[in-house]
């Protein structure tokens, strides 16, 4: 299983703010977008959206390599303050 | 030094503030920001995210570039997260120093960066239904200055 988490208003896109993709499988980014619905991977891929692999920000999100029992989490733009 | 505190509950800026004032006798000055959900302009509430594997490490690691880049005797930084109401503090940030300068840019170095380079998302609840805010180009503007 490989829980992904979604802040912000990401969260509004994916209906809910985490969801756990059940299976023993390694995920490349490729197939993770295969299996979301396609206006959310349209989103996530866009370059205002960062990824974090447990708890790391990833410097380039397309190499993300999730292995079973971790979370990748999806971030817009942050606003705090 | 620092003190960098995420809080889920209503906090009182002043007694923050008094409590870290109290043991930087040798400072010369204390230098405070306090953003409050604005009183007037529709919003009836505004909710926090955070994110926690990164959200208070993020305000570790700007206190501690604070710390080196300016000459304090202490910093404080205190951010919320959950459901805010109008006039609620939403951040302190407060700064001790020997020479007011240092203070009173720490504290505008830090809250630039908690604007837009923190793990903070935020969104207001208004007469017509919740709105994500994103940074305005003006906060991009403000991060610039001290690169």
């Amino acid at each position: 299983m490989v829980r992904l988490v979604f802040l912000g208003k990401l969260a509004d896109l994916a209906g809910a703010g985490a969801m756990d993709i059940n299976g023993t499988e390694t995920l490349k980014w490729e197939s993770l977008l295969a299996m979301l619905a396609p206006d959310l991977a349209q989103t996530l891929q866009g370059d205002k959206v960062r990824v974090a692999l447990n708890g790391e920000v990833l410097p380039d999100k397309t190499a993300l390599v999730a292995a079973p029992g971790s979370e990748v989490a999806f971030f817009p733009p942050v606003s705090g303050g | 030094m620092k003190d960098v505190r995420l809080l889920d509950m209503p906090f009182d800026p002043a007694a923050a503030i008094d409590h870290f004032a109290a043991d930087k006798g040798d400072a010369g000055g204390v230098a405070s920001f306090v953003g409050k959900v604005r009183p007037t302009g529709g919003v009836e509430a505004l909710e926090l995210s955070h994110y926690a594997p990164l959200t208070l490490p993020g305000m570790e690691a700007l206190a501690d570039e604070a710390l080196v880049r300016f000459d304090l005797m202490g910093l404080l930084i205190v951010h919320r997260s959950g459901l805010l109401y109008p006039g609620d503090p939403i951040v302190l940030v407060a700064a001790a120093s020997r020479h007011r300068r240092d203070a009173i840019s720490a504290v505008d170095f830090t809250m630039d960066h908690l604007k837009s380079d923190a793990w903070f998302w935020k969104r207001e609840k208004r007469s017509d239904g919740w709105h994500w805010i994103e940074p305005r180009e003006a906060d991009y503007a403000d991060i610039q200055r001290w690169q």
